[in-house]
């Protein structure tokens, strides 16, 4: 804790109200739209408002970063405002992560018809069958479900139809198909884009900018390449594999795991552009360069579920 | 920096940085949720006092405990707590402000909007959300009106509100301590608060997950809760929990923090253990995230599952237990005197004991079976929240704003407010006890002849707690206006900390330079 006693008190300001009224009308409006026959306008304009207000907001930070008001104690709240941040973001992927838990160890096998009076001993009792049949007929407990519960009991009138194919590890059957399986692609840029950020935050440590934003520039393509490939694998989800929303709680957590997944690597990717448009305007001194050095923490938190995406998804399935 | 608050009352209270501009901010919008909180409670009480449909329609009283539950969880009770730390944390610490005060403000400012949002939906074709505080699938979802959406971006911004406002306490309090403040010399409510945030960064998104989960079960075709894709109801609940359970900690531990404050000041005394005090709370928070599916013994979970979480549940006294035996160490041979704080603080600690013991009764899952979903059950947490959560605000409103306005309240006024919220509380909730044994179930709008007489008994009361919540609002309004003027920067004789070493009342800007503890 050094420099006490000059710890900066902003002025008043119109940007956290501003902000408010941007969330506001943003929840609104995304509730306006979801329900049918209303329009994402209200949303689009509460969107709209709190991009302009981030976007000052974040403008007068770094103004008062580089007019030397922020002391390293208020760099230090920035910090810890950072870390924790990341560490709720943990908490929101440990939701959908334990729901898939959930559902895989525990559900789905009752559903099949194991018993479930303890944890340890899980063979059918009659009972345990006779209410898996009585419930959904036919149904085998298998992950991935290529059939729904809803599909076994009713066939073609099921409001719920399981995917032709899933997302599996093609298997060491061939080199071909393992080369073209997509998210094994996934995995490595992702992890070489960590290591490139990385080397990026090398080099500006010792002032070097250059390398800086060179490699900072590779890690951002390697981010849009990932979310690039990651659209063609929802196309062919969709077009070829009838693996869809709709296709029970396989397409459930799968979409929802790596979509979340995605749309926090697009927040990276553009927390890490801004960083580097940053870069080459000078704003990052070796000693001083939080606003990339967050934005490089968060890149290897998505990195980091990444690889937890990847052998509990598809690896391990 | 500026020196005063700004003379603009436009600019003072909505473009506010300062945490004690805030802090109000956060009291007065609670207060004012209080009130709407408890209008939809006398609605309720209303229609329960006599058997039969009387007053509303059924769907409407489904409305009204739902938004009874959610308004005074995350309207009345969080945000009352938070505008404490607000104004409290700073100055206990010897901070000039909190760690990020723009963020702060967006914090409090959230919360409008989002209350606006939920309750606009009572408007609406279709009513407000009628599901319950809980919101269990597949009430939740599959027979949800479509305003469900408007709930879920509601709750959705609630969240964002509360981990904003988390993470700036937590900042604060691990940067910002003045120099020689070490952890184990924080006040109490300090390190309640710096636990209670905690345990909003973990749980607060988890909440979202299951928003979410609804979200997309309602309007995008997934099946989370819907066995017949593979998913599962009962994962609603286990989610909803990992939150609630949590929830109920974050709604008293700050509780515990205020008590632990004004329990030595009228007893004269040290408060008694303080580092087991430190530890028995964040054991607590470490049980709370273990013990959620305590709420859904009747769900049909493993037999191993349900032992499991009995016994973990029951573990949860000893920390407990530990904070109730300290706070009557703490009066033990104490010179004791009884102003308005510490009568709600000694009530606090009677009534909520004896919400503890009924929880002890619940966690018991044989029997839990014979209580779940009864009003037991609502008179159990009513006694937390009631009488814990809401006693100990009241306290700390009374002990503290002769302190933030310079003038003393009325205390004649604040013990007849006190008694009469003493026994109208328990006029109303012991009965529920009772009711909730002979199977009275909870969130029925009507009831069976049998349970007549205690459900009037617990409406007039209801009635009457609703009249000292009046007495409240006008002693505060009329101690801020014309209360009589205190100097002493120490208010109290007893009290202890860095906060009763500013003047009375405190500048605008306090702490500007950290004081140096030794």
């Amino acid at each position: 804790m050094t420099d006490q006693g000059s710890y900066y008190v902003p002025e008043q300001s119109k940007l956290p109200l501003g902000a408010a009224l941007g969330m506001g009308t943003m929840g609104f409006g995304a509730a306006m739209w979801v329900i049918d026959g209303q329009s994402a306008t209200v949303f689009f304009v509460g969107l709209a408002i709190l991009a302009i207000v981030m976007y000052k907001w974040w403008g007068i930070v770094i103004e008062e970063n580089m007019n030397g008001m922020v002391s390293n104690q208020l760099k230090h709240s920035y910090v810890l405002g950072m870390l924790w941040f990341i560490f709720s973001e943990v908490m929101f992927f440990a939701a959908f992560f334990g729901a898939l838990f959930y559902v895989r160890v525990l559900v789905n096998p009752w559903l099949g018809g194991e018993a479930a009076i303890t944890l340890f001993d899980d063979t059918p009792t009659d009972a345990s069958t006779a209410n898996a049949e009585l419930l959904y007929p036919g149904y085998e407990a298998t992950w991935p479900p290529l059939v729904t519960p809803d599909q076994a009991a009713n066939g073609e009138s099921a409001k719920f139809v399981g995917p032709d194919q899933a997302m599996s590890f093609p298997g060491f059957s061939s080199w071909q198909r393992i080369l073209a399986w997509l998210p094994l692609w996934n995995t490595i840029i992702l992890l070489t884009s960590s290591y490139t950020v990385n080397i990026a935050h090398h080099a500006i440590k010792e002032g070097d900018r250059k390398t800086f934003t060179r490699w900072l520039g590779i890690t951002v393509l390697l981010g849009i390449v990932f979310l690039f490939l990651q659209a063609e694998e929802y196309i062919e989800a969709y077009q070829h594999m009838g693996l869809t929303l709709d296709s029970g709680i396989y397409g459930t957590t799968f979409f929802l795991l790596t979509g979340f997944h995605g749309a926090h690597v697009t927040l990276g990717t553009i927390m890490l552009l801004v960083s580097f448009l940053r870069g080459l305007r000078g704003h990052f001194k070796d000693n001083d360069h939080f606003g990339f050095e967050a934005a490089a923490w968060y890149w290897h938190f998505v990195d980091v579920v990444w690889v937890g995406l990847f052998l509990i998804v598809y690896v391990f399935d | 920096m500026a020196h005063g608050p700004s003379e603009n009352f436009f600019t003072r209270w909505f473009f506010s940085t300062n945490h004690k501009d805030i802090g109000t901010l956060y009291l007065w919008f609670s207060f004012a949720m209080f009130l709407l909180g408890g209008a939809f409670a006398m609605i309720i009480r209303a229609e329960l006092f006599q058997p039969g449909m009387q007053l509303i329609k059924p769907e409407f009283f489904n409305q009204m405990t739902t938004m009874h539950g959610l308004v005074m969880v995350f309207g009345a009770i969080m945000p009352a707590f938070v505008g404490l730390a607000n104004w409290l944390i700073p100055m206990m610490i010897g901070a000039p402000d909190m760690a990020l005060p723009r963020m702060n403000n967006l914090s409090f400012w959230i919360l409008p909007f989002a209350f606006a949002i939920l309750v606009s939906t009572l408007f609406m074709e279709g009513g407000g959300p009628n599901f319950g505080w809980t919101f269990y699938a597949p009430l939740s979802t599959t027979y949800a009106p479509d305003t469900v959406n408007y709930f879920i971006f509601g709750v959705h911004l609630m969240g964002a509100s509360s981990i904003m406002g988390s993470i700036n306490i937590i900042a604060t309090v691990m940067n910002m301590r003045a120099p020689g403040m070490t952890y184990m010399k924080m006040p109490l409510f300090v390190w309640t608060w710096l636990i209670t945030a905690f345990l909003l960064v973990a749980v607060m998104p988890v909440l979202a997950g299951a928003v979410t989960m609804m979200l997309m079960d309602i309007n995008f075709g997934t099946s989370f809760f819907d066995a017949a894709g593979g998913g599962d109801p009962v994962l609603f609940q286990h989610v909803f929990w990992f939150f609630g359970h949590p929830e109920v900690y974050i709604i008293i531990l700050p509780a515990f923090g205020v008590v632990s404050q004004i329990i030595p000041t009228f007893s004269r005394k040290p408060l008694f253990g303080y580092s087991s005090m430190v530890y028995a709370t964040a054991a607590i928070a470490f049980l709370s995230f273990i013990v959620w599916a305590h709420h859904m013994f009747t769900v049909g979970m493993p037999i191993a599952g349900e032992l499991y979480f009995m016994y973990a549940t029951m573990l949860i006294a000893v920390p407990t237990g530990v904070k109730v035996f300290n706070w009557i160490t703490t009066m033990y041979k104490g010179s004791i005197t009884y102003e308005t704080p510490m009568l709600f603080c000694i009530a606090f600690v009677i009534l909520f004991t004896f919400g503890g013991f009924t929880g002890m009764m619940l966690s018991i899952a044989a029997a839990d079976t014979q209580y779940h979903d009864t009003y037991f059950v609502v008179a159990h947490f009513h006694y937390v929240m009631v009488a814990g959560a809401v006693f100990s605000g009241t306290a700390a409103i009374y002990y503290w704003l002769p302190k933030w306005c310079g003038r003393m309240y009325d205390e004649t006024m604040g013990k007849v407010q006190f008694w009469l919220a003493f026994i109208a509380f328990n006029i109303t909730f012991m009965p529920q006890h009772f009711l909730g044994l002979a199977g009275m179930p909870r969130r029925y709008s009507d009831y069976g002849l049998q349970f007549a007489d205690w459900n009037m008994v617990s409406s007039i009361g209801a009635f009457m707690y609703g009249g000292a919540q009046l007495l409240f609002l006008f002693n505060v309004i009329r101690t801020i206006g014309w209360g009589k003027p205190v100097e002493d920067p120490k208010v109290w004789e007893g009290a202890d900390g860095l906060e009763w070493t500013l003047p009375t009342p405190p500048p605008f800007h306090t702490f500007s330079t950290p004081p140096v503890l030794k």
